[in-house]
């Protein structure tokens, strides 16, 4: 028999929205009856929630302070490199929406996004912005459709070089006040601008460590297992805040003559040296699924253990754990608002000091639900684009 | 084949390892870079000390001067006393007295960087160095001035806790309460205070404890309580969020010392002069009635011997404290007395509004009392 899910239904009755409100909301005199119960009882529970948001609630408070939510105590005469990096990113995205999800035809609804915030209300600079980035993003699209496989290696390139521009461009080059580029120092870095920085630090580094743990353990160089063994379950036995506590407040102690370690800086070590740990285990579990089959049958093409473990191993283990890896990768995000509690000023951090301002003193509820809502969007986003990987690469299928 | 694998394993991580060392080194600034690998060196080399901050007469003054801006410790979530405003700038009566510090030293009071610190890691931060003077709403106690290795440079608000009752209830002295239940937070000085100031007073009463601010003084709007505790500064700011803040009085009652002012490291003590002659040129700035808006004028026409001397004109107060002549001048200039500070921050036409109570000139009743400037 042909699979009935991919099987298209006739033509009739395909995505039409009252069609399918009538087939699934209203079939039969109890299905309305269960509707109607149904949205009634919906309403009475968020009606509170609703009238608070749309009468009650003071977004003055969060429209007043966006820039500081946004990217903390920046100086605003430098956050055009911020934008910069931002268009950079988002021309890539368009590039490989273009090249990659050809197949998908509103794909690029996602690059009118920014345009879309543009109608939220921010000041007249940041909306110029964020049409500019729509346009790139178009613009980047258009090319990776028009020529996929001129670009398709220098948009990789670009994926890969895109870190080590970002944090060039937000810390600047030179030292002093006057020169091209100044030093914009970590203490003012804040915001969702922190908090993005320290989830792809902490992911973009933790996954090869984690990796290299992962192998380490099932080594049979009985020096390495070990090392990875305790290293694992060293760090993986304590909770990530204390971890943070430590990096704050002990290693100060032990530097030697006043030197300091940048605080951010260590922020991003202590949660790239936690998440790794856990991706071990995850990596591990991956590994552990590939049958001894997929091995021997290396051994028998001539290749070597390095070619093995690069070439047929990792690839199909790192497949089969695509769904874990998302689910730790907003793990990370999530646990970088801890760094709230050792000063630093992240997401969560600004937010409470927002709501130390004499002018919007107790407005907590607008407040976390602002952060709430970012959180619950980008996590959303990681989730989203982790399912369409999912599906391209075939997780599950085979 | 094996074998060939467990050493790709270790080269992996060899490889990595140097990646790590290679990757921290573009994000601190500049000049931080040579200091992380210094660090790494030393600490190889000799077991160090534990407490290695900059210590001794003159230390910290001249790794100021050196640095070009002073490092300040301060709160971000308290309104009226540390906070970050709409525009990135932090602001409250802690910060200023930062402004006024950086202005001595630099005649510049923007030469400053405020480091939002923790109440668990402000003194670690103090003790290692990484900022210069601490000041963030924090209780001068002998603990604190002894063995977290500080001193307390001067009270520069006294605060002490208080009891907020609904106006209608009639309450005003503590025995009222006898019976009731007061909303305070738990694991807090404020509820073994309460604890011991009313089996002092003889007053029964049902203490209902919560976890932290937000609940407590949300419980108490909800009438949960006959009364709420807390530091008078914090209820002056949680009564103007109440719902009716109108329908709320504070009690003529003070049920602890909480001696509020910054502190320094022990073992500069020309860094602690500084600090507290900072602090006296801000209460004698309002004792002699000069304001960062007249003191120019004053400087022209001043004839009285102690604001010549304070201003500069006559002596070399400045220089003995290792500053300039003009330092007293400019933290007027620049930052302003103690009278302008606080109503900037917690004065009539605030949202934070306390009553000066002890915090006024010990002219007007107050404990404000500034030692003469000779």
């Amino acid at each position: 028999m042909a699979n009935l899910d991919t099987m298209m239904p006739p033509v009739t009755e395909r995505s039409n929205i009252l069609r399918w409100a009538r087939k699934n909301l209203f079939g039969s005199w109890t299905d309305s009856l269960l509707t109607v119960v149904g949205a009634l009882i919906a309403y009475w529970a968020m009606r509170g929630f609703l009238n608070w948001a749309l009468n009650v609630a003071e977004w003055e408070v969060i429209s007043a302070n966006m820039r500081l939510l946004m990217i903390g105590q920046y100086p605003i005469e430098h956050a055009g490199r911020l934008w910069l990096w931002l268009g950079f990113l988002v021309f890539l995205a368009g590039n490989s929406i273009g090249i990659w999800a050809r197949g998908s035809r509103y794909a690029f609804l996602l690059l009118l996004a920014p345009a879309a915030l543009a109608l939220a209300p921010f000041g007249s600079e940041p909306k110029r912005w964020l049409v500019a980035l729509t346009l790139t993003g178009l613009v980047g699209w258009g090319l990776g459709r028009g020529k996929p496989e001129v670009l398709k290696r220098s948009v990789i390139a670009g994926w890969v070089v895109s870190l080590p521009i970002i944090v060039i461009l937000t810390h600047g080059l030179s030292s002093s006040e006057t020169g091209f580029m100044p030093v914009v120092r970590t203490t003012l870095w804040g915001g969702l601008l922190l908090t993005f920085l320290l989830t792809v630090v902490g992911i973009l580094f933790s996954f090869p460590m984690g990796v290299a743990l992962a192998l380490g353990r099932r080594s049979e160089l009985s020096v390495i297992r070990w090392f990875s063994v305790g290293y694992i379950e060293l760090v993986r036995g304590v909770p990530l805040i204390t971890i943070l506590f430590m990096a704050q407040l002990m290693l100060p102690l032990f530097l030697p003559d006043g030197w300091t370690l940048d605080r951010v800086l260590r922020a991003m070590v202590g949660i790239t040296l936690f998440s790794a740990a856990y991706l071990a285990e995850n990596v591990r579990g991956g590994l552990q699924a590939i049958p001894k089959g997929q091995y021997e049958a290396a051994e028998a093409l001539g290749l070597n253990g390095v070619q093995t473990m690069i070439f047929i191993i990792l690839p199909q283990a790192l497949r089969l754990i695509i769904p874990i890896l998302v689910g730790q990768f907003i793990g990370v995000f999530k646990d970088t608002s801890l760094v709230a509690i050792v000063g630093l000023l992240d997401l969560l951090g600004i937010g409470k000091t927002v709501l130390a301002q004499p002018q919007f003193l107790g407005l907590q509820r607008e407040v976390y639900a602002f952060i709430s809502l970012i959180f619950w969007v980008l996590s959303y986003g990681m989730s989203y684009l982790s399912q369409q990987l999912e599906v391209r690469l075939g997780v599950g299928k085979r | 084949m094996r074998k060939t694998y467990t050493i790709f394993t270790l080269l992996v991580l060899v490889a990595l390892a140097l990646a790590a060392c290679g990757t921290a080194a573009p994000a601190p600034s500049g000049g931080d870079t040579v200091t992380v690998v210094e660090t790494v060196v030393v600490e190889v080399t000799s077991s160090a000390p534990v407490v290695v901050a900059p210590t001794g007469y003159g230390v910290t003054l001249k790794a100021v001067q050196e640095r070009g801006k002073l490092v300040c410790g301060v709160n971000s979530q308290v309104p009226g006393f540390g906070y970050v405003d709409a525009n990135g700038n932090f602001a409250g009566i802690d910060v200023d007295y930062c402004r006024a510090l950086a202005a001595a030293i630099f005649g510049d009071a923007s030469k400053v960087e405020f480091r939002p610190v923790t109440a668990a890691e402000r003194f670690t931060a103090l003790q290692s160095g990484e900022i210069d003077i601490l000041s963030r709403n924090t209780t001068w106690s002998l603990v604190r001035d002894t063995e977290l290795g500080g001193n307390f440079v001067h009270t520069t608000f006294y605060d002490g806790q208080g009891m907020m009752v609904p106006k209608d209830s009639g309450f005003t002295t503590l025995k009222d309460l006898d019976g009731g239940t007061i909303c305070v937070q738990t694991g807090t000085t404020t509820e073994l205070n309460l604890a011991d100031v009313m089996a002092a007073e003889g007053v029964s009463y049902t203490p209902a404890v919560f976890e932290d601010a937000d609940s407590t003084f949300a419980a108490y709007a909800e009438g949960r309580c006959d009364a709420v505790t807390t530091d008078k500064s914090g209820l002056v700011s949680r009564r103007s969020v109440l719902p009716d803040p109108a329908a709320h009085v504070i009690m003529d009652v003070t049920m602890s010392k909480e001696p509020l002012g910054p502190m320094v490291r022990h073992g500069d003590d020309q860094w602690f002069d500084i600090a507290q002659w900072t602090v006296f040129t801000l209460f004698s700035g309002e004792e002699f009635g000069l304001t960062s808006a007249n003191v120019d004028d004053m400087r022209a026409s001043a004839t009285a011997p102690e604001v010549r001397r304070l201003l500069g004109l006559e002596g070399d107060l400045g220089l003995k404290l290792g500053l300039t002549n003009d330092w007293a001048y400019n933290i007027i200039k620049l930052v302003g007395n103690y009278e302008e500070i606080y109503n900037r921050n917690l004065g009539p036409d605030t949202p934070t509004y306390i009553p000066r109570g002890y915090n006024s000139l010990y002219t007007d009743g107050g404990l404000l009392y500034a030692p003469p400037f000779r």
